[in-house]
């Protein structure tokens, strides 16, 4: 039996219809050329210049046809304008990674070409996702990215100088991963028996009114899933684990792509679906949002580590998008859709750069990731502390930077929906933590301690981190251009 | 446009002295003063301006026009006041750090000169996120003066201070938000600009919940009980050039947050919320009264009578005549002279002895009679001796209060009883007495310097100015006020851009 033909009922895919794919299509030709080019003769930088090179011309193309609409919807993948913004987002992103990976593996005695093979990959899954409107290629984009970030998280594993936790993180991330896509593939299997349909239209199509527990146990199914993804209480537990034993620069791909990809689907099944209007669908989405600010922030506050701190810190991120979403059904306009879509691209920028700035400090031999290690960075290397201080204050949204217009989107979003209690937790989340990020910027203003390690000025890597400080002043400072775009490409 | 150009005097002035290190360790607070001297030059120069439509000079441009939101800057005579004060005390507080800062100058001077430009936004801002956006844009700076110069327990300080701060800002910011929503609701287009969110109306409940989030934010600055609780660590490990900062300037910007937006944006709900703000102002004059006189550590004491010199400017403020208010408007640029002079002294003789605890010092009229005689001018100014600004102020914002609140008024004008006791004995503990010299590291106690006296003298004379010919500083304000009273706000010059 054909299980999807229902959603393609009458329609023919001409070459016409190829066109928004072009991005995708890139992507993957992309991939196999890195491939063939690493299995006919091992070069690195043949590799890296192939793979930047791909997604620059993925980006590029997606670029053109953001503000093309007569490309917009197709079964499985609508690469509306939504889909190709964010994709343009994911490429740049991705570029970000390979240039700071360049510097962390440089001096690797393992292969290095494959990291680059597999974080093509996994940013097709997460272009992939971000067109996906149906819930095949949700899965499909959502099983590469994951099979793909196994192997990223674990990659230094077989080398004699790796001294870190690398395997734990992977099985880890491996098992909880495989759960949460079964939870997903249960509730959608339970969707289409109910509505014979799986686009994400379909959900529609569930029984309302007396009897919806059917409904609400494969919507609760699939938000359970997406929560794991998205490591919001009470389904993070995996979050610092992994953060802290992988790699710096696969860290920074879960941290940021990982995150976006799977935070673009699900507001794009929440605004096509219109599924918050079912009472159990918003009770839980608050409850997560509200306990993911809590608990984040307050468990970030025990930390000493670095990445264990921007973890915990990316689950109360994560809680404060979740008012957006929330506010994107019970305001009149696109204002939560558009909160949500500056606070991610906010958020990638400053994440990206934070772990950025730990890929430089630390190296494939061993993370130097506990805060002692960031002692006297100020004056060290001013500019690198610098940039840090700037994204460590962006993500307490304090202002001059990204984060700060981010947070102002989400609380004239959430006033305009009335959602008084998730603001308060917004507020007084930001309060906590602040508490941690100014740690961090005090003991990087703490004289050097004598033994003080000395940092290799990486060139390629140091530039990415001074890009993106710059990008984070200027949409801080003047972002309208960026919102005029983003209320054009709102869905 | 001379608006933003003082702004982006002090920004560019910071990044310059920041750079000029590298050449010249001296060169940074030469740039610093220099940068601070043309700006008061450039605001004298406004002196002059003829007002049109009581307003002094304006400045508006779109900034971010999805949501309404422009750069807009105006200045009348209340703005121009403080803005003299700030620019004022900021060259007073670039000679406190004459010598006293040695390490880390150039960022040092940036950090002062980027906390006086967000105080510069602040008083010029009418467009409430911009007002936002500086309010906590001076934030940063001044956490890194006092985690980075400050004394032993710095951290702590600057951490408090920021969160305090910050949360208590985020309230204003989700305040601010309502109010441009009901805009929005009432009229159809978003908007941040002061003059279009004074025509917005709103029902009792709601209109008392937003200007609770606009008082909470202005009340931690200022501070008022409870809310102080931050100011007393911030003063007292701060060096003497951010306490100066601190308590002369970023308290005041507190207090304009309520006279220019807190009561005008919601007349009904400060009405009805008057006498409430008025008691936490009675209870901040005396209670921090009282807990000054407890205080062992010189600067602490100074930080809790700043809290109780502030409570007359809420209870001015809240009493809305022109008396009162004229009156609390004289508090602020006489406190912020008064107060940036004892922390400048109180920090001077820990620079010189090492020390701030008062059961350590003794006797030092012999020893320093300059620096006894300047602080002896300075306690009795602050403790409301006529003749001198405190006493005009003070006397003006009980006298307006009374007419609002007779009973509050009488409770609170026993703070000047307070005032007198804790002055004089500071006076007595540390300059008169037996010489405590075994006490202390007295090797450095030395006479105040001609630098440090003619900054000093420059502020007696404001002072004495202040209290002898007070007109001169209340023909600048009451135009202003009285059109806050009316509730006839000179519209703007330019108009407001319409998306």
């Amino acid at each position: 039996m054909n299980l999807v033909s229902m959603d393609f009922a009458g329609y023919t895919m001409g070459a016409r219809d190829l066109i928004p794919l072009l991005p995708l299509i890139i992507l993957t030709a992309a991939s196999v050329w890195v491939m063939l080019a690493i299995g006919v003769k091992r070069n690195y930088a043949v590799a890296l210049g192939s793979t930047v090179n791909g997604l620059l011309l993925a980006l590029l193309m997606a670029h053109g046809l953001m503000l093309e609409p007569e490309f917009a919807a197709m079964p499985l993948l609508g690469m509306d304008s939504y889909a190709q913004f964010f994709t343009v987002l994911i490429c740049a992103t991705a570029i970000g990674v390979c240039l700071l990976g360049h510097n962390y593996w440089s001096g690797f005695d393992d292969q290095r070409e494959e990291f680059l093979l597999l974080l093509l990959l996994a940013t097709l899954g997460a272009v992939v996702l971000a067109g996906a409107n149906h819930f095949a290629s949700l899965l499909l984009g959502l099983e590469i990215l994951s099979m793909s970030l196994y192997g990223m998280l674990a990659y230094p594993l077989q080398s004699r100088q790796h001294k870190g936790h690398a395997l734990e993180a992977t099985i880890k991330y491996l098992i909880l991963s495989a759960v949460s896509t079964a939870m997903i593939l249960f509730g959608v299997a339970l969707v289409f028996a109910e509505t014979g349909s799986l686009a994400f239209t379909g959900l529609e199509l569930l029984p309302a009114g007396p009897g919806i527990a059917f409904s609400t146990v494969a919507l609760l199914l699939i938000s359970a899933g997406i929560a794991f993804k998205l490591s919001l209480f009470p389904f993070h537990i995996w979050t610092p684990d992994v953060y802290e034993g992988a790699p710096a620069p696969a860290t920074a791909f879960l941290a940021t792509i990982g995150k976006l990809a799977v935070f673009i689907v699900l507001l794009r099944i929440m605004v096509e679906t219109r599924a918050l209007g079912m009472a159990p669908v918003v009770i839980v989405f608050s409850l997560l949002a509200l306990l993911s600010i809590i608990a984040g922030n307050l468990l970030a506050l025990l930390q000493d580590n670095l990445k264990r701190i921007l973890a915990y810190s990316s689950i109360a991120h994560m809680g404060y998008l979740l008012i957006a979403v929330i506010a994107s059904f019970y305001s009149d306009g696109p204002i939560g859709i558009e909160a949500v879509s500056f606070y991610l691209l906010a958020y990638v920028v400053m994440t990206l750069g934070a772990f950025g700035v730990v890929a430089l400090v630390s190296s494939h031999a061993g993370e130097r990731d506990g805060i002692a290690d960031y002692q006297g960075l100020f004056w060290r290397r001013p500019w690198l502390a610098a940039s840090f201080t700037g994204m460590l204050l962006s993500l307490a949204g304090i202002p001059l930077t990204a984060g700060f217009i981010g947070k102002f989107y989400l609380i004239l979003a959430g006033v305009e929906s009335g959602l008084w209690l998730l603001l308060g937790a917004l507020v007084v989340g930001s309060g906590i933590g602040l508490y941690y990020y100014l740690r961090i910027v005090y003991r990087m203003l703490l004289p050097q301690p004598e033994n003080a390690p000395v940092l290799e000025r990486g060139s390629a890597g140091f530039a990415v981190v001074l890009a993106l400080f710059a990008l984070l002043i200027l949409f801080g400072v003047y972002p309208a251009s960026l919102m005029s775009l983003i209320e054009a490409i709102a869905l | 446009m001379i608006l933003p150009l003082l702004i982006g005097l002090l920004f560019l002035g910071g990044l310059l002295a920041w750079f000029s290190e590298r050449i010249n360790p001296v060169w940074p607070r030469w740039v610093a003063l220099g940068a601070l001297g043309l700006e008061l030059l450039l605001m004298l120069g406004l002196l002059g301006a003829s007002p049109e439509n009581g307003w002094l000079a304006e400045y508006n441009r779109a900034w971010l026009p999805r949501f309404g939101i422009s750069l807009h800057f105006a200045a009348d005579g209340l703005s121009l006041l403080l803005l003299l004060l700030t620019a004022f005390l900021g060259v007073i507080a670039v000679g406190s750090a004459w010598n006293e800062i040695t390490e880390r100058v150039g960022f040092f001077y940036f950090n002062l000169l980027w906390t006086l430009a967000g105080v510069v936004g602040i008083f010029t801002a009418l467009d409430l996120f911009l007002f936002f956006f500086f309010w906590e844009v001076m934030l940063i700076p001044m956490y890194f003066i006092i985690a980075i110069w400050g004394h032993e327990n710095k951290f702590y300080a600057a951490k408090k201070f920021f969160i305090f701060t910050q949360v208590s800002g985020l309230l204003m910011l989700v305040a601010i938000a309502v109010l441009a929503w009901f805009h929005y609701l009432q009229l159809g287009f978003f908007s941040f600009d002061y003059f279009d969110l004074l025509n917005v109306r709103m029902n009792r409940g709601m209109e008392m919940w937003v200007m609770l989030g606009f008082f909470i934010g202005f009340a931690t600055k200022l501070p008022s009980a409870p809310f102080h609780n931050w100011l007393p660590d911030a003063h007292s490990q701060a060096p003497s050039a951010g306490s100066i900062i601190l308590a002369g300037v970023l308290l005041k910007t507190g207090a304009y947050g309520l006279i220019r937006f807190a009561v005008p944006l919601f007349p009904n709900a400060a009405a009805e919320f008057a006498p409430v703000a008025m008691t936490l102002a009675a209870i901040s004059i005396l209670y921090c009264a009282k807990v000054a006189f407890a205080q062992a550590d010189l600067k602490r004491l100074i930080a809790y009578t700043s809290v109780s010199h502030m409570g007359f400017v809420t209870l001015g403020v809240y009493a809305w005549n022109e008396l009162a208010l004229q009156g609390a408007v004289m508090t602020m640029l006489a406190h912020g002279l008064s107060s940036a002079a004892l922390f400048m002294l109180a920090g001077g003789l820990q620079h010189r002895i090492h020390t701030r605890n008062m059961h350590e010092m003794g006797g030092f009229w012999g020893r320093v009679p300059r620096m006894s005689a300047v602080a002896m001018f300075f306690s009795i100014a602050a403790l409301g001796m006529p003749g001198l600004g405190n006493f005009i102020g003070e006397f003006l914002s009980l006298l307006g209060a009374f007419q609002a609140n007779p009973l509050l008024t009488i409770v609170s004008a026993f703070g000047l009883i307070f005032a007198s006791v804790y002055s004089l004995w500071v006076m007595q503990k540390v300059f008169q007495g037996k010489y405590a010299g075994d006490a202390f590291d007295g090797g450095g106690l030395r006479d105040l310097d001609n630098r440090e006296m003619a900054f000093y003298a420059a502020m007696m004379l404001g002072l004495l100015w202040m209290g002898v010919y007070p007109q001169s500083f209340l023909d600048l304000s009451a135009p202003t006020l009285q059109a806050l009273l009316d509730g006839e706000l000179g519209q703007s010059l330019t108009g407001v851009a319409r998306p």
